[in-house]
């Protein structure tokens, strides 16, 4: 599985979306439907699957999809 | 029965408010975790007993206090009994004494057992609980806490901090069915009462309406019913369990 695709599994899970509404492009918050609270179990989700840590300065620029995938292909 | 199925993990349940919360639980269904910080005999004891009446009960020893302790012991509940419902931070430690001769260490501890204690055990239960999307959180303050005392400053802090922590938690669980509320004993039957002079004993007395000390079993019943499902449309409040004292 690529990235995206993990990353688009949890994120399916954890806010309850359907899988073909996740797309690189879509933002959390805006086109998602997640709050502050999902945003933190989101990271804390990712952290744990693909055992990294994200770091509060680097979480609070996650906004898309993208950027999570981004940041986990630089930093695995 | 009020919690069946329900897993709850109790601090400081092999004596005083503690155990008798435990007692209470496991009557209504509940099975329970013993979390006890040196005491191995007391909480056996407490074990036996809601065993003894066809309940299950599991022993935790941890320091709450020291966050590592504490995440190990969720995991060990969690692991034993699949998830946690219920969590009561009841732990609580005194060191009293005049704020002109307090050592730093005593206000310390105070602080670490009573209010970081209340932080640890809550960020590491409310993890499991916001997965499962329902859970009870019942912190015990102390109307001490409200009113303060000569001679506790360190533990009127931690109780007051407990107040403020449990309303924040509350408002940002809510959303993930997760209600926290807090219990302010007053003046209970309990060891760490038992240590007042007679003199300081009659005094208090006098300002409770209700004319007798509590027993841990009115504190125990004050937290079932918070954690029941009766309770589901409360969060954020201060139930005072004190025969009146303060209104």
């Amino acid at each position: 599985m690529s990235t995206f695709e993990k990353v688009r599994d949890i994120v399916v899970e954890q806010l309850g979306v359907e899988a073909d509404e996740v797309a690189l492009e879509s933002t959390f918050i805006d086109d998602l439907g997640a709050d502050s609270l999902d945003i933190v179990e989101l990271i804390m989700a990712f952290e744990e699957e693909f055992n990294i840590e994200i770091p509060d300065e680097a979480a609070e620029k996650i906004k898309s999809v993208q950027d999570v995938v981004t940041y986990i292909d630089q930093n695995k | 029965m009020l919690l069946d199925g329900k897993v709850a993990l109790v601090t400081g349940a092999s004596r005083g408010i503690g155990r008798a919360i435990a007692l209470r639980l496991a009557e209504e269904g509940a099975k329970v975790a013993i979390n006890y910080a040196g005491n191995t005999a007391r909480a056996e004891e407490v074990r036996k007993e809601i065993e003894s009446r066809g309940g299950e009960a599991l022993l935790v020893q941890a320091d709450i206090s020291d966050s590592k302790a504490v995440e190990t012991m969720v995991s060990q509940v969690a692991e034993r009994f699949g998830q946690i419902d219920i969590l009561v931070n009841n732990a609580g430690i005194t060191r009293d004494g005049l704020l002109m001769r307090m050592k730093e260490e005593d206000f310390d501890a105070v602080i670490d057992t009573n209010l970081r204690g209340v932080f640890y055990c809550t960020k590491a239960v409310s993890k499991l609980m916001m997965k499962k999307r329902s859970g009870r959180i019942v912190n015990m303050a102390s109307v001490v806490g409200l009113t303060g005392n000569a001679g506790q400053t360190n533990y009127a802090a931690a109780k007051a901090g407990v107040v403020g922590f449990s309303k924040s938690a509350a408002r940002e669980l809510a959303s993930r069915g997760i209600t926290v509320n807090a219990v302010a004993p007053g003046f209970i039957d309990t060891d760490m009462t038992a240590a007042m002079t007679d003199k300081a004993r009659e005094a208090t007395l006098a300002n409770i309406p209700l004319k007798r000390m509590g027993r841990p079993e009115d504190v125990a019943n004050a937290v079932l019913f918070l954690v029941s499902d009766q309770a589901a449309y409360i969060t954020g409040q201060v139930v005072n369990v004190d025969g009146g004292m303060v209104m």
